[in-house]
């Protein structure tokens, strides 16, 4: 008499049951990059990274550039670091104003942490911002910063390998910058070697030489930073007049 | 050493997706991984745990799909298999190309919930 109800009654069983989701894990960072990069574009700033390994000389390129740059520019750059301010103070040398995040030990920036950085600033009367990033060829790869143009550096001193050990942040990166060229006859440095394995992991990017030291390099670098800074794909809405023609 | 942090989002975001279903309990969450995306899997799977526990996602599982790297050759007009992160070259025709379709995915595709 019963049997009809008994067998139509749910069975009182849990089953998993797999639902779609479909969200990027590091959603909450590339939304605060797109807002980043949004406001760098309103204020007309050009923004760039430099990730490498510890001791590549991201420090010391950004001293000389920051220098070279700042009779025609206005620049400015966040340092990150796990711990010291030793880099910020280097920085400060070259009379830019210069602000340093300390991560703690956090390996790497997030665009959060860009944002606290310029809390309060007004970012449009600049025309370069630089965020140096914790030395580490990991982990800052998977985080957008919402800046414009990512450099990767290595010196000749670490062997050219490099790329082939890291391929991802070569991968995340535009532009390969090889430092400290006025050591590449000592250190035996490959340089077809060196640029045949950034070929390999990332087809077509441009590769720079530098030597902060003797300035080898620091002209066409200068001149690369201005003409994307100044060209209409870099800044689709950037205002403000040519800059002076870089001669140093 | 990013994992655990990235493993905490993970959480996070699971967690966040329970709650928009009425509370329901998650047993395990699946992640789509490449290995263009800088995250090691053994180390996500070693911080799932210490990032789940004490949460109500204690106990869930994560389950990594990796996801191979796929790129377009413009020679063959058509999206290739890469063999090697070290080598970005059609597989096919040998001609570089950078042109990344998958292989950075870091994505929560899917939950297994109870209800």
């Amino acid at each position: 008499m019963s049997s009809e109800s008994d067998v139509s009654r749910p069975v009182a069983v849990l089953v998993p049951r797999l639902v779609e989701v479909r969200q990027n894990v590091l959603k909450h960072n590339d939304v605060v990059a797109r807002a980043l990069r949004e406001r760098f574009r309103q204020g007309g700033v050009f923004v760039v990274s430099l990730v490498s390994s510890p001791g590549s000389g991201k420090t010391t390129l950004l001293e000389k550039t920051l220098i070279l740059l700042r009779p025609r520019y206005r620049v400015a750059a966040l340092v990150g670091d796990l711990a010291t301010e030793n880099d910020a103070l280097r920085l400060a040398r070259s009379q830019a104003p210069v602000k340093q995040i300390t991560t703690g030990t956090l390996c790497h920036l997030e665009a959060a942490m860009i944002e606290n950085a310029i809390q309060g600033w007004d970012v449009g009367p600049l025309d370069f911002l630089f965020i140096e990033n914790v030395g580490n060829l990991v982990c800052p790869s998977s985080y957008d910063l919402g800046e414009n143009l990512r450099l990767v550096l290595i010196s000749v001193t670490e062997g050219e390998d490099k790329p082939l050990k890291y391929p991802t942040i070569f991968n995340s990166a535009d532009v390969a910058v090889i430092t400290k060229m006025d050591l590449a006859t000592a250190a035996e440095f490959d340089s077809t070697a060196a640029d045949r394995n950034i070929q390999a992991v990332r087809p077509g990017m441009r590769i720079l030489r530098v030597s902060a030291k003797t300035n080898e390099g620091m002209s066409e670098w200068l001149q690369f930073l201005a003409s994307l800074r100044d060209s209409p794909q870099a800044r689709p809405g950037g205002s403000g007049g040519p800059p002076r023609e870089a001669d140093s | 050493m990013h994992e655990l942090s990235i493993a905490l989002s993970i959480v996070e975001l699971a967690q966040e997706e329970a709650e928009r279903r009425g509370g329901v309990r998650v047993d395990a969450v699946h992640l789509r991984l490449g290995p263009l995306a800088g995250v090691v899997k053994e180390a996500l799977l070693g911080s799932y745990e210490m990032a789940s526990a004490g949460t109500t996602m204690a106990g869930s599982r994560l389950i990594i799909e990796d996801v191979p790297i796929v790129v377009y050759c413009p020679q063959c007009q058509a999206q290739r298999l890469l063999s090697s992160v070290q080598r970005f070259c059609c597989p096919e025709c040998d001609t570089p190309t950078g042109e990344v379709v998958h292989g950075k995915e870091l994505e929560v595709f899917a939950l297994e919930i109870e209800e």
